[in-house]
């Protein structure tokens, strides 16, 4: 994964706010799973339009504080596109 | 950093605060259905419950789930196409926040109402399929153009931009062609392929002798599933598989819908409220949304209290590590098994009662029941079930029916 590449939620797949259970979710085909406020804060920016580069300049905007923000981002992202809720939209190679 | 969304059930009884949110809606929309499927999970008297929720009932229970916090909803049957007002349902569903699931056979779909329904905002078509051939898959279902219209409506799902899972339960019957049924739905562009040996409730307990598979049979379907991971992966498909091995089968049981009355919720056509689509084959009352609002049924309920937490446990169960991880097993298949509603599930190794499986299985291994002998699911044999209950019941209003499909075993 490069920073510059632009990921968004793969189709059929949402994101979506539940005030019931305090929490984003990723809702699918008969799934759902509850993420933490950190993923649920890096997934809404997921949007198809901002690089991984740019999400993460945008929570460093948004969370000053947070030190290990970068490799969280990628991790996550790592993750969520290895459970299959990602798709590539646009590679960038070296 | 990612949270499953497992219920903790850590409680010996239930109260308010304790009681997660109902998180999974099914509304079975109606029992009518075209096709006669003899593993229908649908209960035997189903002809008893004509008197379906409207649409303003339906929408209703739609608005009161989501505030409680519903996210998942699947509409289901009988066949939920034959209801007009699926469209209507759907969108205001969607409207509402749901993520909208329409588990169908594909009969009555169109390419046009494939287009309606996308419109009206649904987000997930699941077709199901009886078999790889329409031959056997018209022997099983009692449709000659049904197994032609799903193969062309399971495309047209795709080609409308649909995640697609197409769904099979497995039996006796069409096991050994899990090879050709998956090679099928690699060629109909599944995104997923639920291969789902049938569990034995509804008609299927009433059908078992006929359906359940030999050990052999399961050993090599799930062989040739592997196998077909493997192909798959090698040229980058992204098609998953899973493979359902009937609880029979098991030592362990399953944590059935995650727990009694934990995140699972199921509407009937005529408002019943049941914590499983199958539960209405036990012998307890449910309530129904045209009586009681559903936060009421959820969280107050003495149907959905009764199994909840694990003071009714039997001791073999209170005393056993696993108790709040598999919840005690399923409840219809302790009663349907065992007579005993507060039984541990059969399935268990620790049960007492665990040999009665391992003896049918080794049972069935002898027999060579035909495909002619299953029983379809229709209104006729429906009835003929009531009937032969009332009869042997000295006219008792209320079926028992575990006893229908042992009285059927007999004659």
């Amino acid at each position: 994964m490069a920073q510059q590449d632009i990921y968004q939620l793969r189709r059929g797949w949402r994101l979506q706010w539940e005030a019931i259970q305090g929490c984003h979710v990723i809702l699918y085909p008969e799934g759902m799973v509850k993420l933490s406020t950190t993923a649920g804060a890096i997934l809404e920016q997921v949007d198809g339009r901002q690089s991984v580069a740019d999400i993460i300049a945008t929570l460093q905007r948004r969370y000053p504080g947070a030190e290990t923000l970068t490799d969280d981002v990628v991790q996550f992202i790592e993750e969520a596109r290895s459970n299959g809720w990602l798709t590539v939209k646009e590679v960038h190679c070296g | 950093m990612v949270n499953g969304n497992t219920v903790n059930q850590n409680r010996a009884s239930p109260t308010a605060e304790a009681i997660s949110p109902p998180l999974w809606l099914l509304a079975e929309l109606t029992y009518r259905c075209p096709l006669q499927c003899a593993y229908c999970s649908n209960p035997l008297a189903f002809t008893r419950y004509q008197n379906e929720l409207d649409t303003e009932a339906w929408f209703s229970v739609l608005r009161q789930a989501r505030a409680m916090g519903s996210a998942q909803l699947g509409f289901s049957g009988g066949e939920p196409l034959i209801r007009q007002d699926l469209e209507a349902l759907v969108s205001e569903a969607r409207t509402l926040g749901f993520y909208t699931n329409l588990l169908t056979s594909g009969v009555g779909l169109t390419a046009q109402r494939v287009d309606a329904l996308a419109e009206a905002g649904l987000d997930h078509i699941q077709i199901s399929l009886q078999a790889a051939d329409p031959e056997l898959a018209q022997a099983l279902a009692g449709s000659a153009k049904a197994h032609a219209n799903k193969l062309a409506m399971a495309k047209a799902v795709k080609a409308a931009g649909y995640p697609m899972v197409l769904n099979v339960v497995l039996h006796r019957h069409n096991i050994d062609q899990v090879g050709d049924l998956i090679a099928l739905c690699d060629e109909l562009g599944a995104d997923a392929v639920e291969l789902a040996n049938c569990q034995y409730y509804g008609w299927a307990f009433l059908n078992r002798q006929a359906l359940m598979p030999t050990r052999e049979q399961l050993v090599r379907a799930e062989a040739e599933t592997n196998r077909w991971r493997e192909t798959l992966a090698a040229r980058g498909r992204d098609m998953s598989l899973l493979f359902v091995v009937p609880d029979y089968f098991e030592q362990a049981p399953k944590a059935c819908m995650g727990g009694w009355g934990s995140i699972f919720m199921t509407v009937a056509p005529d408002g019943a409220v049941l914590p499983c689509h199958s539960a209405r084959e036990l012998p307890m009352a449910f309530p129904n949304v045209k009586e009681t609002s559903l936060k009421d049924i959820w969280y107050q309920s003495d149907a959905f209290n009764r199994f909840r937490g694990t003071q009714w446990m039997p001791t073999l169960c209170q005393q056993c590590d696993e108790r709040d991880k598999d919840h005690g097993g399923c409840r219809c298949q302790a009663y349907l098994l065992t007579g005993d509603i507060n039984a541990t599930d059969p399935v268990c190794q620790h049960s007492p009662q665990h040999g009665l499986l391992e003896s049918l299985i080794a049972e069935n291994a002898q027999s060579t029941p035909e495909q002619a002998s299953l029983i379809p699911r229709n209104a006729r044999q429906s009835k003929q079930l009531q009937t032969k209950q009332l009869q042997s019941q000295d006219g008792s209003a209320e079926p028992s029916p575990r006893q229908t499909p042992e009285l059927i075993y007999r004659q």
